[in-house]
């Protein structure tokens, strides 16, 4: 098990002070300019040796996105950091826990991470729905500007760097990361077409890397410890240590700091108090945020929490969000419940997912009360398979693929329904 | 999107006359100047979110309610971007934290999404419907707003509502009940996990990081010992 000498975010809970001083207690801020004096190119190095893959769902490897952007920016092309902090995923509250209690080492992550990029500024985007802790995150800036730790030689690196808090108004799509660039440049939240990249072309047309918290909130940590510490925790090309989230059914909800490719079990037992009733009583989980299938209870037990265990189960680490479900779930009414938010979050721009995640809603509501036929189950199937991969963004995907998951292993139950008010309605009709 | 909504915002003489003089109060056009401020020369249009949120509040104070946005302040705000008033329409109609007809003193949204309907989120509605509200409507007296919203972000506290700025959690029928009747009174019930909790933190005290609770300890004496091992 990760020993506490071992967690990055010492402050999960908020029992200290987020505040600089005790920040400062806890480590962080602790000689960033020796930090950045290693140099940009050695700084993208340690953190593609690390092995961090991005944390916001997708895990694309960090440093490897951070080589993407130009060593030389262009005049009047500036390049730009903006932090993903819209997290707005059915099941993820980590970059929350993040923002309120652990802020400055997301401010002092986005200074060596702009820096390492070439980036004179960054942006923070934190979805609207999170007041108080924008509030938070507006005041530790303020404080790490009031120190000299942002702004013009900041932490006297000799390298000026500006950082801004954004605020949304809520909308799920800004979390992708080019609807976050239109929302920051003032428009509807709506993806644009990749290519070109955001790292050629992204905010006000400048070269941008778009980061999740708390990729961004690890990289001091990481350059302190050193990439082999961090490459230490979880299995290869799945390392070192995440937040996980845990909601739904178990005794004790929670949000924690372990290794990765922890067992599932051993996560749910140690830090949440196991599974409400009993393991005897779990029935599925959703183990990466609503937009991964679900895993039966058989296949997930005693599989590893990573990207790669459960690529292989069919389903996805996404953001660690664990949603776990015991028997007395109605799953059928769960995942049509979450078919209801794709339909609520479709921006509306592709045809594919603004008909379609409509269209599945309605069909997966029927087959809560079994109010359809058999063959609509295949329909239904296949209407999934038309809009995934057809969009421009992968919101027609996150709303297709949470029904595969319940067609695919949850079929009989769908059927069981609609035999039993077949029946019913025949006794009626007699 | 935006979710308390007509068809669209209602643009009748009698809203033109009560908003149609809407302008920033002092301290507002301050604030606006620092929000527009944050974005490069001429990208001045990155702050709409922001300054109609602005609007909103400034709409709410004046109304004693969460506030909305009347057409007269959209119109007011596009003009201070240099913006055409159609794409500001646009991004108030497109974010659901705007409301487009006006709500109660406070606004209840309550999170209906799969983790929090998993813990219980339909017994907070049903708190809130024996308290006489319904979906997508406000109180005779004007004091509650019900709304059914997404996913928070809060789901380790499921299930939870959202209150004005402040987020209430791990809610029941009995809290919830409690929560409204604080509010009722004109008092602020006290934010956070409605149980004996510390955040995010597991029920009945942490399991990690313990030393956390009692001290701001510093762990990296133990990260030198290691070094030397």
């Amino acid at each position: 098990m990760l020993e506490d000498k071992d967690r990055i975010f010492t402050n999960l809970y908020g029992f200290q002070d987020w505040g600089l001083k005790g920040a400062m207690g806890r480590g962080d801020w602790d000689d960033t300019a020796a930090l950045m004096a290693r140099g940009q190119d050695s700084i993208i190095e340690e953190i593609k040796s690390s092995g961090l893959r991005g944390r916001g769902g997708a895990g694309f490897p960090t440093g490897m996105k951070w080589s993407f952007m130009p060593k030389e920016p262009k005049p009047g092309k500036p390049n730009f950091l903006v932090i993903n902090a819209d997290e707005s995923e059915p099941g993820s509250c980590k970059d929350r826990e993040i923002i309120r209690h652990d802020p400055h080492k997301l401010i002092e992550g986005a200074l060596i991470a702009g820096f390492a990029m070439r980036a004179r500024a960054a942006y923070i985007y934190i979805r609207g729905e999170f007041i108080r802790e924008a509030e938070t995150l507006a005041a530790a800036v303020q404080q790490a500007y009031d120190a000299g730790l942002l702004g013009k030689n900041a932490a006297r690196s000799g390298y000026d760097f500006d950082l801004f808090v954004h605020r949304g108004a809520g909308a799920y799509i800004c979390g992708e990361e080019t609807a976050m660039l239109e929302s920051l440049e003032g428009k509807k939240g709506m993806p644009r077409l990749k290519p070109p990249f955001p790292a050629g072309a992204g905010l006000y047309g400048c070269p941008t890397t778009v980061n999740n918290v708390e990729s961004i909130a690890v990289v001091p940590t990481i350059l302190r410890r050193g990439a082999a510490w961090f490459r230490g925790f979880g299995r290869e090309k799945n390392e070192g240590t995440k937040l996980f989230q845990i909601s739904g059914h178990v005794n004790k909800p929670c949000v924690v700091e372990d290794a990765m490719s922890v067992p599932f079990r051993e996560l749910i037992e140690r830090h949440a108090g196991g599974v409400r009733g009993g393991w005897d009583n779990l029935l599925a989980v959703i183990p990466g945020g609503s937009s991964v299938p679900l895993v039966p209870a058989h296949e997930i037990i005693d599989a590893p929490m990573d990207f790669d265990g459960l690529r292989d189960l069919k389903s996805g680490l996404g953001t660690a969000a664990v949603i776990v479900m015991d028997k007395t779930t109605d799953v059928v009414k769960a995942i049509a419940r979450i078919s209801y938010f794709y339909k609520h979050e479709s921006c509306g721009q592709c045809t594919p997912c603004r008909e379609g995640t409509g269209w599945m809603w309605r069909v997966m509501e029927r087959l809560v009360e079994g109010n359809a036929e058999i063959g609509e189950i295949d329909m239904l199937w296949d209407v999934t398979k038309q809009v995934e991969g057809h969009t421009i963004c992968a919101l027609g995907d996150a709303a297709a693929w949470p029904i595969q998951g319940l067609i695919r292993h949850f079929r009989p139950e769908l059927e069981r329904r609609i035999e039993e008010r077949r029946g019913r309605t025949l006794e009626a009709a007699e | 999107m935006a979710d308390i909504l007509p068809n669209s915002i209602p643009d009748i003489a009698e809203i033109r006359a009560r908003w149609g003089a809407f302008a920033w109060t002092s301290e507002n056009a301050e604030q606006a100047k620092t929000i527009v401020g944050r974005y490069p020369p001429g990208r001045q249009h990155s702050a709409i979110i922001p300054l109609l949120d602005l609007a909103q509040r400034q709409v709410g104070a004046e109304t004693r309610t969460q506030g909305w946005l009347p057409i007269p302040a959209i119109e007011y705000v596009a003009a201070a971007l240099s913006m055409p008033y159609m794409r500001a329409y646009e991004v108030a109609t497109f974010y659901t934290m705007f409301n487009l007809a006006p709500v109660g003193r406070y606004h209840v949204q309550v999170c209906g999404t799969t983790p929090c309907m998993l813990r219980g989120s339909d017994d907070v509605f049903a708190a809130c419907v024996a308290k006489g509200m319904k979906k997508g409507q406000t109180t005779p007296d004007g004091l509650f707003t019900l709304s059914e919203v997404e996913c928070l972000g809060a789901c380790a506290n499921a299930p939870m509502a959202q209150i004005n700025d402040d987020n209430y959690e791990d809610l029941t029928f009995e809290t919830t009940t409690a929560l409204l009747d604080v509010l009722a009174r004109g008092e602020t019930p006290k934010p956070g996990p409605q149980l004996d909790r510390q955040t995010s933190s597991p029920e009945g005290g942490p399991t990690t990081l313990v030393e956390m609770a009692k001290e701001n300890h510093d762990y990296r004496p133990q990260w030198a010992l290691e070094a030397k091992a």
